[in-house]
């Protein structure tokens, strides 16, 4: 199936309001892997006929890096400049594909103006389903064993536990958890800018330590929903050589695969 | 009035003016934080006060120590009602004066008697499980010989109060029943009643003198404790209930928004916006030392009773990394300690918290996952500590790591982390 992109520049100069803004987010834009996902959620909203459109190169990373490192300047300088595209656009829904995004633009921005209704991409995908407008139905991940690794910006940071899960059980999978989850779930370790820098002196990787705990389950597939937790999940079960036999996949992708989208 | 009861009296008001006064120390200390008004959502904060300190609702996520904490909470509570029948014999010489209420009276005195024996079983257990099965999170590197002593010394001085409240109904029941004057019949000991077999063999002069030398033991280590307390992590019995009801609303990933970075950066977006005056404070930003932190976050410190929770579920402490979330909140606490001294001795102070305490090596290696924040029993934040400290660390000393430095070079030219041309954003849209 052909994905269709349009760009709220290409909505406004053909007179349409699109319903969503799908905000992609850096490592969905730039990411190998990351892209995949991007491409997963399209489909989706694709398949589910959502008015959505995209920013396409008028989008900018949201700060969210730069604000947990620590330059709050460098942040604002970010959000003042993702505020004013946005509210040109008169932006009043966004759905991310990144939970860092996610967090940012739903609580930071509002404080310095940008006042949008924010939701995650596991959360439409629920709420597509939900309401109908998607049909999933077992496919090719009926009776895998799935576990899903909490993003912390989604899970503790935004009380946001259930709308993953109640995703993937729609794929009639057997969905285990980890000791660690929810509330309690160990990060993947690439929050708060370590993404972009070496570990600090230690006895191990975190992603090595959280990827133990998963792959202790035996499960076909690790599932997560944010581009982050997917780059260190993936070279966790690599660590282990068990990238053959254990799947690292984000939500979006494993409704899109599941459907043959 | 006897000249034991005067002595009572000198040593109570004594006991209490000492403790006033290091309240006041502590209020001022706090005090020497940034303001935060907080005075917001009243209700919604007294339902949060009222759930995680009242009700302990973050305790029993771990239950053997939850439920073995509220023994000694409620015994604590409680028990601390017949403190008013002590102190009203202790100055008036009388002996069990709410005697008279009858089979209530012995009711209350029963319950007690119960309440007792959970604290006493519960702080032996913690003293088990902190000496002799040695549980990792009491033995981390922040856990010096000070820390693990005060927590011993708590439990020690609990178990030995518990003993002289058994020791005095059991030795008073066995007065009580050979009539001796003074000590009226009163009371139900369901416990201490088995006790009291140890000591029906001694003469009633001797019992005397064992009661009243255990009445004045359990008082005075009371008066002892209270003064103990506000020296010691075991302060959190009475900051728990201010530092919850004053704990973050938010989502827990909403970091603050600096005010003083958003007056800068309107003024570059809009060079039509006025300047601040040229005699307004320069601003300083992030925090160097403790009285850069807000009020909250110095309560916090000095509400943090060392559980070591946060630092057990903390991923960076977990792999090995020098982070521990526990320390940040001991060391703002004995930084502030310290500065509060220097201040009260006019002595120049030259150390801060950022360096002198706590090090980049142990900020960088947050992952600001929040499980800390979520772990703490009394919703203490050691994660806005961090930032406020990394922001310090960037934006007044440019000390940030160079990978960071470079990827804030590349978010400042391309809008990305990475070195990829803002141009190309939509590539990917193309991709097969």
């Amino acid at each position: 199936m052909e994905m269709k992109v349009p760009t709220m520049a290409e909505c406004i100069a053909n007179g349409e309001v699109p319903e969503i803004l799908f905000w992609v987010g850096c490592a969905g834009s730039f990411d190998d892997r990351a892209k995949k996902i991007t491409k997963a959620i399209v489909k989706i909203l694709n398949k589910a006929e959502v008015k959505f459109a995209v920013l396409g190169t008028e989008e900018s990373c949201t700060g969210d890096p730069a604000k947990r490192a620590g330059n709050e300047f460098l942040f604002q300088m970010q959000a003042f400049t993702n505020i004013q595209v946005l509210n040109g656009y008169e932006v009043k829904k966004i759905v991310t594909g990144c939970p860092h995004c996610f967090n940012t633009l739903k609580n930071e921005y509002p404080d310095l103006g940008g006042n949008y209704e924010v939701i995650h991409h596991t959360q439409l995908i629920q709420q597509l389903i939900d309401s109908g407008k998607l049909k999933v139905e077992g496919g090719s991940f009926k009776g895998k064993k799935i576990t899903f690794h909490d993003p912390c910006y989604l899970g503790r940071a935004n009380n946001e536990y259930e709308a993953p899960r109640s995703v993937i059980e729609k794929l009639d999978s057997e969905l285990t958890e980890m000791k660690r989850s929810r509330a309690n779930g160990l990060c993947c370790g690439a929050g708060g800018a370590q993404m972009f820098k070496e570990a600090e002196h230690g006895d191990k990787e975190v992603n090595v330590e959280r990827a133990e705990e998963a792959l202790a389950l035996n499960p076909n597939v690790i599932a997560t929903g944010c581009p982050f937790c997917m780059t260190m999940m993936t070279d966790g079960v690599k660590h282990f050589n068990k990238e053959a036999e254990v799947k690292v996949y984000d939500v979006a992708e494993l409704i899109a695969n599941a459907q043959d989208l | 009035m006897g000249i034991s009861n005067i002595i009572f009296l000198l040593l109570f008001i004594g006991a209490f003016v000492l403790f006033a006064l290091r309240i006041k120390t502590i209020v001022r200390n706090i005090r020497l934080g940034t303001d935060k008004n907080l005075n917001d959502n009243f209700a919604e904060r007294l339902k949060v006060m009222s759930l995680v300190a009242i009700g302990q609702s973050k305790m029993v996520v771990r239950p053997v120590a939850g439920i073995m904490h509220i023994f000694i909470y409620i015994g604590f509570v409680i028990m601390n009602i017949e403190l008013l029948e002590i102190v009203i014999d202790g100055v008036a010489g009388t002996h069990r004066v709410f005697a008279f209420l009858g089979g209530f009276y012995d009711f209350v005195i029963g319950s007690f008697e119960f309440l007792g024996l959970g604290v006493l079983v519960a702080c032996i257990v913690f003293l088990v499980r902190r000496n002799i099965l040695k549980l990792k999170r009491f033995w981390s590197a922040e856990m010096t010989s000070w820390p693990r002593s005060d927590a011993n010394l708590i439990l020690t001085i609990e178990i030995l109060l518990m003993t002289a409240f058994f020791t005095m109904n059991a030795t008073d029941q066995v007065l009580q029943s050979r009539g001796v004057e003074h000590y009226i019949q009163a009371g139900a000991y369901p416990f201490s009643q088995y006790y009291s077999a140890l000591f029906t063999g001694l003469n009633s002069e001797t019992l005397i003198m064992i009661e009243r030398s255990v009445w004045w033991f359990h008082i005075c280590g009371i008066l002892f404790f209270l003064n103990y307390v506000p020296y010691s992590k075991h302060f959190h019995i009475l900051l728990a209930f201010p530092n919850v009801f004053y704990s973050n609303l938010n989502a827990k990933g909403k970091f603050t928004n600096m005010e003083s970075v958003t007056n800068e950066v309107k003024l570059m977006f809009d060079p039509s916006a006025t300047p601040p005056t040229a005699d307004a404070a320069p601003v300083k930003f992030g925090a160097k030392d403790v009285t850069d932190l807000t009020w909250v976050q110095l309560m916090n410190a000095y509400s943090c009773t060392e559980c070591g929770r946060c630092t057990s579920n903390c991923p960076a402490n977990i792999t090995g990394k020098k982070l521990s979330p526990r320390k940040i909140m001991m060391d703002t606490r004995d930084r502030l300690e310290e500065y509060g001294k220097n201040l009260d001795k006019n002595t120049p102070d030259t150390k801060s918290l950022l360096h002198d305490y706590i090090t980049p090596e142990e900020l960088w290696a947050c992952t600001s996952c929040n499980a800390c924040v979520e772990a703490c029993p009394v919703n203490i934040d050691p994660l806005s500590i961090i930032v406020d400290l990394r922001r310090n660390l960037v934006m007044e000393e440019s000390n940030a790591p160079a990978a960071l430095a470079g990827m804030f070079t590349n978010v400042e030219n391309n809008g990305a982390p990475w070195q990829f041309a803002q141009a190309d954003r939509l590539n990917w849209a193309n991709e097969a």
